[in-house]
């Protein structure tokens, strides 16, 4: 897995500013993803993180630079769990098979339609949960069900919105293997995460946004107290355990009942 | 049985019927997408700003005056689209203006210059009293488009409203799915106004849609549970307003609500946890 990106390119972005509201939030952004990539963009709240997969996208418009996508490039999304309205009226299987284009003049799916949707679902394991409420269902468990949804469109590029925000340490690993095996099956896959520790180390290729792209890179190259403080705003220190870069607070604090009087 | 059968014997009470059944079939319908989009209130305020339209064109061009209608509820039901996209902050006020002015301006004509169709009164409250051959056919045309929408466009409609983001990344071509919907929405509440009435069709816009929300966590099952319930509104509402003596609407959603308590007490908590968040934006994505 090299994650890098030397492959073909799928997307471009090039010296793209992006705004909400008239601020601006991203500044001469410059991005390529290529085929072989497996990228995790990372930032503070409020960096951009999102925004940059957006133009990625294509469902937000930059103010300034330009966008270029592949022609007939499939895109896969996952977005954040926090963004989804867990009380809408859907199933797992329901929800799974709304990103296929119906080939029928009737809503019911094809018996060809429901093999597709189980066999994805049961290659993430919930098979058994295509009837179940999506509320129903655990973080991890809403994680696969959307990674299902895009991956029912067979896309070349996967793009996850904070993919572990809110599951635990084991589903964490879990999803993280599970791209890890897309993307030796080929798929080019971009996420957002701000789990240093947790995911973004173990990634091959990382960008560090915060308005701007501050560094990019493999984890060695970035995972460094001069970019972290640029990206964070914060010192912190990086130790090397195993082989992997950790990263914690440079001087970490003790919060203890009544100490901030 | 004689109570069911004796109304039957009158022609106005059979048109009645079959109008106010289709009539909440239809909003019933359509209801589920509004009142899962958290459009509740564009559907109240179409509703007025098609009154307005109706009194004009009663005014102006008596002959075609559904056309004339049908094309300010069309406008109306774009502009109000637009201005919810450009401008999320002041959006509601700016429908309610839109509407509302259009609903006064509606008033101002009946009151003014009177009207060859329905009544004042019959506008508001709804009627089942003159139905024309022509309202009918016009009912179950609309009846046929908004079906034949919800059945040929079932899964773009349907990711849309769940994730309008999601749905545009994966060829879904939301801009154009919501301007149709808008204009099934403002052809249906045209075709229910005379029997329904302008100030209650936003109701039956979403209580049926809510019933069934509270019935079921599926969303096949909540289309066809909320088409029912519509139509069984109808039906029973029309026998109420026949017996009772008061106007169609009325009675109609009166009937909608008893439904209502009934499904609540027997649903209990389970119920009315599934209708939360019936109003919220999930295509508001975090931007970050």
């Amino acid at each position: 897995m090299t994650g890098t990106g030397v492959g073909p390119e799928l997307i471009r972005l090039t010296g793209v500013n992006a705004s909400y509201d008239h601020k601006l939030v991203l500044e001469d952004v410059s991005f390529h993803v290529h085929e072989d990539q497996f990228t995790g963009i990372v930032g503070p709240s409020g960096a951009g993180k999102t925004t940059l997969l957006r133009l990625l996208l294509q469902t937000l418009d930059p103010v300034a630079g330009t966008v270029w996508r592949a022609p007939d490039l499939r895109v896969g999304y996952v977005p954040q769990l926090e963004s989804v309205n867990w009380n809408f009226p859907i199933t797992v299987f329901e929800c799974v098979l709304m990103s296929r284009k119906s080939s029928r003049m009737i809503p019911m799916a094809s018996a060809a339609e429901k093999a597709s949707v189980f066999e994805v679902l049961d290659r993430l394991g919930i098979g058994d949960l295509a009837d179940r409420h999506i509320r129903e269902l655990s973080g991890g468990q809403q994680q696969r069900m959307f990674l299902a949804r895009a991956l029912l469109r067979q896309p070349q590029v996967l793009l996850l919105d904070e993919p572990t925000s809110g599951v635990d340490i084991s589903t964490r690993h879990d999803i993280l293997h599970l791209l890890a095996d897309l993307h030796e099956d080929g798929m080019a896959i971009v996420l957002t995460t701000h789990d240093l520790n947790g995911i973004a180390t173990h990634l091959p290729h990382l960008v560090c946004v915060n308005r701007q792209i501050v560094g990019e890179g493999t984890p060695r190259d970035v995972l460094t107290s001069a970019v972290l403080e640029r990206t964070f705003g914060a010192r912190m220190e990086v130790l090397e355990h195993l082989g992997v870069r950790l990263v914690v607070d440079e001087a970490p604090a003790t919060y203890t009942p009544g100490s901030r009087s | 049985m004689e109570t069911l059968l004796e109304p039957l014997s009158y022609a106005f009470f059979q048109k009645g019927l079959v109008v106010a059944s289709l009539s909440g079939a239809i909003l019933g319908l359509i209801g589920v997408y509004i009142v899962l989009r958290g459009m509740s209130y564009i559907g109240h305020g179409l509703a007025h700003s098609i009154f307005g339209g109706f009194a004009a064109m009663q005014l102006f061009a008596a002959q075609f005056y559904a056309i004339g209608a049908g094309l300010w509820g069309i406008a109306s039901a774009l502009a109000i689209t637009t201005v919810t996209k450009r401008s999320r902050v002041g959006a509601d006020a700016a429908i309610g203006v839109i509407t509302i002015a259009s609903f006064a301006l509606g008033v101002a004509l009946f009151a003014k210059f009177g009207t060859s169709g329905p009544s004042f009164e019959n506008a508001l409250f709804g009627s089942i009293l003159g139905i024309t051959t022509g309202q009918i056919v016009g009912l179950i045309a609309v009846a046929i488009l908004t079906a034949g929408f919800v059945i040929l466009r079932y899964r773009a409609l349907l990711f849309s409203t769940f994730d309008s983001d999601v749905a545009a990344v994966s060829g879904v071509n939301v801009g154009r799915i919501e301007a149709a919907l808008m204009v099934v929405l403002s052809l249906a509440i045209l075709a229910t106004l005379t029997v329904i009435g302008v100030t209650l069709v936003a109701a039956m816009l979403v209580i049926p849609a809510v019933i069934a929300r509270m019935l079921t966590d599926s969303f096949g099952r909540m289309l066809a549970y909320s088409t029912l319930i519509g139509t069984l509104c109808g039906l029973i509402g029309m026998y109420s307003s026949y017996y009772a003596d008061v106007p169609s609407g009325t009675m109609i959603v009166l009937v909608g609500a008893a439904l209502f308590m009934v499904v609540l007490a027997s649903t209990g908590g389970s119920g009315l946890r599934r209708t939360k968040g019936l109003d919220s934006h999930p295509e508001d994505m975090v931007a970050g």
